[in-house]
């Protein structure tokens, strides 16, 4: 539970550029800072399907590492996931949650494709 | 009605195993079940008990847990010793209580025997029965260098091997004249011998210790008969087990002449409300020192306490080890001096060291008995023979002597519905056949159902082949695909890849992935793979093809290591590895190194590869250092892939006073010729130039050793987990015959091997053995060899520096950043000094 803020959340949320499309790799992920905090976000491209892209913490609980973009994207029984590239705990892309401790999940924000630019909802 | 009270005195195996009986039995409805066991832990896998000098714990060796006992209402108390039973009161006494029962059951197992002899309770003498044992040993090798087991049987070389196992020079003491006088004869017991002396452990037979004192350079000394003496600062006294039957004898029940609770068929002891089990129990003048008998016993008595009917009919004590990595087996009769008119067969190799003996009925119809050393191959069909009287083949010496076949096996097929095919849980072919009628579809139900080979496992093979067997009869494919995604194995996706041309993964994903669709989630979606089947099928189309792994097509394939070409730390840096051929570097590149090293703050380390390691690199300072490492002459050196690691090499005859070959040089053209080849597996080569093997070739997958006419391969060999000895494959062959033969090996494992399967599995797994392997590879018995040689000069053709490669490549080089919107580094990662350098705080 995070604490809450001053400001209602959902009043707050904007779309912002995050980077560009030409910075994505295809079907595998980058790393990228959300602007103006510490967070890292894991960006997984998956040109073809939809949705096409995915953002998840880049934060990996397991290893303690900021490492989840360096990992390889697959799916599991058509639902796609990241596997950590440390110790290969696969995290589902849609909502993060953890296939092998349903206790454990990696952040995930709404991400879009507009154009040239990668825009996420914060 | 109220509950009868029963009361289990041991918690070890057998006393465990009657808990599940109970409970599967539905015992705990009638009886309050109260077990006290005397160890501080709850029963545990004794028979693997040295794996716990081998990375396993406590945990993983416990059968059950404290949990499961309450889950079922059964009082389980732990370190909790009985020290009387009150039969007139019919109450147990502990330290600290009495506790009255209805029924009494003895599990107490047994104690190693330590002999009389003045000093066995000296300091550092130990002995090897429990977890607290091991404990004790593991403390007292701590400042030890030498080690001595009393006792050659079993237990004693399995002693031994912990001893080695902790870096102790070990000896072994026997009383008798051979090693293991229980199984094996006089011929088997000397190579035995020469076996274990090979391992360097040293072997005394015909040894009485007359007493332990003091010693001079050691902790403790040995004098023997005849005043020869033997220095060792700790002691194992493995010299056989005793019943720990003292219970029992203090109130009165009756005890065989020689120890041991006496028990009927129904296992009860002389006072019917008290019964025995397992190695504490006497049945028919005979304890059973072996774990499957304990287990046929607790059934037997689960169904006594429960008005079932069941008797102990005596159990077979064939066993089938592996001691100090040698094969021993022994079957039924093994010495048949047990029946009369008993002829024997035997066959003895004295170069490859394997010793076979049938012992068979007068009539030559009928297995008596099998004793084998050195190769357990034939163990499981000669012990089908056995347990059940099948008809043996017209000459019966068929079936020990070598055969360009492998070993013979007895087809599943052959077996008698009535075949045991566990003895640790009594499960015949005909239970395994009815879970599979019930609907069971693979090994892991079959043996749920049945719980064959969750004992020992000295059976899992045999079942395994059964169940496929069985399943193969009825129609059901067994299932051996690599994931989810492709119903095929590792090697017929090579297959496709390389019939078709198929050069991508999508493209095989396509054609041959398993058909989109059911699951959850976006369900028409097409599937994208997963971290088996992409790196697998990334190193196939590598192996074939040989495009860089960088390209486009490839890069999403790889694991994290293969993408940035570098190796991830556990804090998310990564190592760099530059080639280093052989081992052979001019000062001018080690100055380089040090000076990246320094540059670019990164930890130092020399590699057992002969190599340097530069630790602690971010993703995006990987392209500079690599830039100027190239600059310099580098090349990367694959210590990401499962792809050619290193050549090591020894300085051979260039400068050594004994070699007889130039191995650096050798090494070097084996590293060149072979290096950015990717496999199953990592491979790991050497080359020494003479038999002292200082480049320790003998422990690789592929190692060369100088001979004065040429080159010894070795094959197959590995260190790690599970280390295994490289075979020789080939005896003085010159340069160009060396490698044309190692050509050919490495495409034919690449070929065929599993993904992950190293050579030296890939070989205990291939069918037909090294003899095979070598009519393929040098007798080309398959016609495959021009094929191979062929594939091989692709791979060598193709070679391009994977870092080079990336470092002209702008667009590859996009991917090195570790943040795409940003020029930061990553500020976790923080590091400090230790010894001079840097490494993860
Ligand atoms: C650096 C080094 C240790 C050292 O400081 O000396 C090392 C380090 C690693 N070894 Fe090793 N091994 C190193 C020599 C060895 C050796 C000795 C040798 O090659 O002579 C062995 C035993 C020989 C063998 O492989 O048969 C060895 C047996 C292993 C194993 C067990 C393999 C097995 O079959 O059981 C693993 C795990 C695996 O590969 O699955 C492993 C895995 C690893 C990994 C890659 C673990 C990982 O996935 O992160 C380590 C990371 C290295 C890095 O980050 O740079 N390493 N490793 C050595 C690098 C040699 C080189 O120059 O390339
Ligand atoms: C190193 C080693 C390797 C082995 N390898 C094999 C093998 O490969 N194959 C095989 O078949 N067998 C093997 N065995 C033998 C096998 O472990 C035994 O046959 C089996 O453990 C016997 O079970 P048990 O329950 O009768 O005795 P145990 O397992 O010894 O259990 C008896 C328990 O009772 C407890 N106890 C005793 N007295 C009291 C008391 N008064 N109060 C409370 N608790 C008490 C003891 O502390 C002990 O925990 C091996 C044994 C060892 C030590
Ligand atoms: S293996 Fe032989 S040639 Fe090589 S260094 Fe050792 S002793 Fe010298
Ligand atoms: S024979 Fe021991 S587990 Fe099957």
């Amino acid at each position: 539970m995070s604490t809450a803020t001053a400001i209602p959340p959902t009043q707050t949320r904007t779309w912002q550029t995050l980077c560009a499309r030409d910075d994505l790799v295809a079907h595998s992920g980058v790393a990228a800072w959300l602007d103006g905090t510490d967070t890292q976000v894991a960006l997984l491209y998956l040109p073809g399907r939809t949705p096409e892209i995915y953002a998840v913490a880049n934060h990996d609980p397991f290893s303690n590492a900021n490492v989840i973009a360096r990992g390889i994207v697959g799916d599991i029984k058509g639902e796609p996931v990241i596997a950590s590239p440390l110790y290969k705990q696969h995290f589902r892309l849609s909502d993060g949650v953890c296939v092998e401790d349903e206790s454990v999940h990696l952040r995930t924000w709404e991400v879009k494709i507009d154009g040239d630019r990668v825009m996420i909802r914060v | 009605m109220s509950k009868q009270r029963l009361i289990i005195i041991g918690n070890g195996m057998v006393g465990h195993h009657l808990v599940e009986q109970l409970i599967a039995c539905g015992a705990p409805r009638d009886y309050a079940i109260t077990v006290f066991g005397e160890e501080r832990h709850i029963a545990y896998d004794r028979v693997h008990l040295s794996e716990y000098f081998s990375g396993r714990d406590a945990d993983s060796l416990a059968l059950a847990s404290a949990d499961d006992y309450a889950a079922h209402g059964i009082d389980l108390r732990l370190h909790d010793t009985v020290t009387a039973i009150d039969r007139d009161a019919n109450e147990v006494v502990t330290e600290s209580d009495r506790h009255p029962y209805d029924r009494l059951v003895l599990a107490t197992g047994s104690y190693p025997f330590v002999p009389p002899i003045p000093g066995n309770d000296r300091e550092k003498c130990l002995v090897y029965r429990t977890l607290d044992d091991l404990d004790a040993i593991r403390e007292a090798a701590e400042d030890a260098t030498t080690g001595v087991v009393v006792g050659g049987g079993l237990l004693g070389l399995e002693a031994a091997n912990a001893l080695r196992g902790l870096n102790l020079d070990t000896a072994v003491v026997e009383f008798a004249p051979r090693l293991m006088p229980m199984q094996v004869d006089a011929e088997g017991g000397t190579l035995l011998r020469e076996k274990i002396e090979a391992l360097g452990v040293q072997v005394l037979t015909d040894r009485a210790t007359q007493r332990i004192e003091a010693g001079e350079t050691s902790f403790h000394r040995m004098v023997f008969q005849d005043d020869k003496m033997l220095e060792t600062d700790l002691i194992v006294f493995s010299a056989g087990i005793r019943p720990r039957d003292q219970l029992a004898r203090d109130c009165a029940l009756e005890i065989g002449e020689r120890g041991g609770v006496v028990i009927d068929d129904r296992c009860l002891t002389s006072d019917p409300a008290i019964l025995a089990v397992g190695e504490v129990a006497l049945w028919n003048q005979s304890i059973f020192g072996l774990v499957a008998p304990g287990y046929q016993m607790a059934k037997v008595a689960a169904a006594t306490l429960t008005e079932g009917d069941a008797t102990f009919t005596g159990a077979d004590m064939s066993t089938k080890l592996k001691l100090l990595g040698v094969d021993v087996g022994a079957i039924g009769d093994a010495h048949g001096d047990r029946t009369p008119g008993a002829r024997t067969f035997r066959y003895l190799d004295e170069l490859k060291q394997e010793y076979r003996k049938l012992v068979v009925s007068s009539d030559g119809k009928k297995l008596l008995g099998a004793m084998l050393v050195g190769d357990n191959a034939t163990y499981d069909t000669l012990m089908q023979y056995y347990a059940n009287g099948l008809a043996l083949p017209d000459d019966p010496a068929s079936l020990i002597l070598p055969s360009s076949e492998g070993a013979p096996t007895l087809g599943p097929d052959a077996l008698p519905d009535t075949a045991t095919l566990c003895s640790c849980h009594n499960v015949t072919k005909g239970d395994v056949c009815a879970t599979l009628d019930a609907g069971a579809l693979d090994l892991a139900s079959v043996k749920d159902e049945t719980r064959a080979s969750t004992g020992c496992g000295g059976c899992a093979a045999l079942l395994k082949s059964v169940v496929d067997h069985e399943l193969a009869a009825r129609g059901v494919e067994v299932d051996q695909s690599i994931c989810e995604h492709f119903a095929h194995t590792r090697q017929e996706l090579y297959s496709l890849v390389r019939v078709e041309g198929i050069k991508t993964f999508s493209e095989l994903l396509e054609k041959h992935g398993t058909t989109a669709g059911h699951g959850l989630g976006s369900s028409s979606a097409p599937k994208l793979g997963c971290d088996i089947c992409k790196p697998a099928v990334a190193s196939i189309l590598a192996a074939c093809f040989n495009e860089p792994i960088t390209d486009a097509a490839h890069v999403p394939l790889q694991d994290t290591n293969d993408t940035f070409m570098a190796n991830m730390q556990k804090n998310g840096t990564y190592s760099v590895v530059p080639r280093i051929p052989g081992g052979e570097i001019t000062p001018e590149k080690l100055i380089v190194l040090g000076e990246v090293g320094k540059k670019y703050g990164l930890y130092t380390k020399i590699t057992g590869g002969q190599r340097v390691d530069l630790f602690g690199a971010q993703l995006h300072q990987l392209p500079d250092i690599w830039g100027e490492l190239i600059e310099a002459g580098f090349e990367t050196g694959h210590a990401y892939g499962k792809a050619t690691r290193t050549v090591k090499s020894c300085v051979g005859s260039t400068w050594c006073r004994y070699g007889v070959q130039d191995s650096v040089g050798m090494a070097i053209r084996l590293e060149e010729r072979y290096k950015g080849l990717r496999s199953p597996h990592k491979l790991k080569f050497a080359v020494s130039g003479c038999t002292r093997e200082c480049a320790e070739a003998q422990s690789k997958d592929v190692g060369v050793i100088a001979t004065e006419h040429g080159w010894n391969l070795y094959v197959c060999g590995n260190g790690g987990m599970r280390p295994r000895h490289a075979e020789l494959f080939a005896t003085d062959l010159d340069d160009e015959q060396l490698i044309r033969t190692i050509d050919r090996f490495l495409m034919f494992y690449i070929r065929t091997a599993d993904r992950l399967q190293r050579t030296s599995v890939w070989r205990e797994n291939l069918e037909g053995g090294l003899d095979y392997l070598k009519d393929v590879v040098l007798d080309d018995s398959l016609g495959l060899g021009d094929e191979l040689e062929a594939q091989m000069q692709h791979v060598i053709d193709t070679y391009e520096c994977e870092w080079a490669n990336t470092l002209s490549n702008p667009e590859k080089l996009k991917r090195f950043r570790t943040f795409v919107n940003d020029s930061r580094p990553d500020p976790d990662i923080i590091a400090t000094e230790e010894r001079g350098q840097l490494r993860p705080a």
